[in-house]
């Protein structure tokens, strides 16, 4: 392990420590380690996915949050990234991306379209992603900045962190999911 | 020699008389207008004349004219392109509004195919003899013709938009 002071690590959960052990509940340590490493699927449409080119990047670099490793595979994701327009023809789509995602599994709606349509109230442009799939952060913006990128990204890790190792038990996440008809 | 308007007309009258008519030079552009039962010879006439040789066909694409006789509440534009001369021209056919059909141009251009389906997905206009008349850009689920001035731009499922903050009511059609 490097010595230098720069190296931030995460804090240890709440727990009992003695020497040579150190006791807490699993939930807290999987929710730990789950938050810093959420592996992305990038879902880019427009502009947004630019942003998130960005964010990706050397100067803005996920890779601190702990998700460099970007997953284009939806079966080894755990975040999926949903950046732009979506259209209605293509949103079939991006629900078989959704259902063939491993649990568990989290979205996050970047940008105004992808969280309301945004400035396409039309015919053919779906109304916000979550008429099609559950979605766990928003970010606002048309784009939103690296930055806020960023930000919903830790929001993520805040809800990741402290959620049940077996969310996919309980009864309303259950319930959810048959509120979008996926099994 | 470049190709004159006048003789596009000419030969145009002297061919079909009265199936073409209204001439007229908009701004660049030499147009006229066809009747829609004889759009596929009148379309023929044009490339293959020796003289006209409109061998490129640019557009084809629709409008809808709810307020015109339920004879005329549909029209088909073709743009057509002479490379010889650099000659461009534009016919507009009219057709029924409450059956808008009309005989194929792939027949004499394969790239009107695509054109084609484009016209029948957002204005339902029937395009008879077309190989493959489906919708092309929108999804195959729709049950409505978009581009209709019935059929209201704007998606019913819009949430986050309270009309009232906008100063209008739904839907941009009696915004008075």
């Amino acid at each position: 392990m490097s010595n230098s002071k720069d190296i931030k690590l995460v804090d240890a959960p709440p727990g009992v420590e003695g020497s040579g052990f150190f006791a807490t509940q699993l939930d807290t340590v999987v929710g730990m380690a789950r938050a810093n490493s959420l592996w992305p699927l990038p879902f880019a449409t427009s502009c947004c996915g630019i942003e998130f080119m960005a964010t990706m990047a050397s100067h803005y670099d996920v890779a601190r949050f702990g998700s460099e490793r970007m997953s284009f595979s939806p079966r080894q994701a755990d975040m999926l990234l949903v950046m732009g327009t979506i259209a209605k023809k293509m949103a079939p789509i991006l629900r078989q991306v959704y259902e063939q995602m491993a649990e568990p599994r989290w979205v996050i709606a970047v940008g105004a379209c992808a969280s309301s349509g945004g400035v396409f109230d039309t015919y053919s442009v779906l109304q916000g992603i979550d008429k099609v799939i559950p979605v766990d952060v928003y970010v606002p913006g048309c784009p939103p900045r690296p930055e806020q990128i960023l930000d919903g990204i830790m929001r993520l890790q805040d809800i990741v962190r402290s959620e049940s190792v077996r969310r996919r038990n309980s009864p309303e996440y259950q319930e959810l999911m048959a509120s979008y008809n996926i099994t | 020699m470049a190709l004159e308007t006048s003789v596009i007309e000419e030969k145009l009258t002297d061919k079909f008389g009265d199936k073409v008519t209204g001439y007229i030079q908009l701004k660049d552009i030499f147009s006229f207008e066809v009747d829609s039962a004889s759009m596929a010879d009148v379309m023929g006439f044009l490339k293959e004349d020796p003289l006209l040789r409109f061998n490129f066909l640019t557009d084809v694409c629709g409008v809808h004219y709810p307020d015109n006789s339920v004879d005329r509440q549909f029209a088909v534009v073709y743009h057509m392109h002479n490379w010889y001369d650099n000659v461009r021209i534009r016919f507009k056919c009219f057709l029924n509004g409450e059956q808008p059909e009309i005989e194929t141009a792939t027949n004499h251009f394969l790239s009107a195919n695509w054109q084609e389906r484009e016209t029948y997905d957002f204005y339902g206009i029937i395009f008879k003899g077309h190989p493959q008349l489906k919708r092309i850009l929108n999804m195959d689920e729709m049950v409505s013709f978009p581009m209709r001035k019935e059929f209201p731009l704007e998606d019913g499922g819009r949430t986050d938009k309270d009309d009232r903050f906008f100063g209008r009511k739904p839907d941009n059609v009696n915004n008075n």
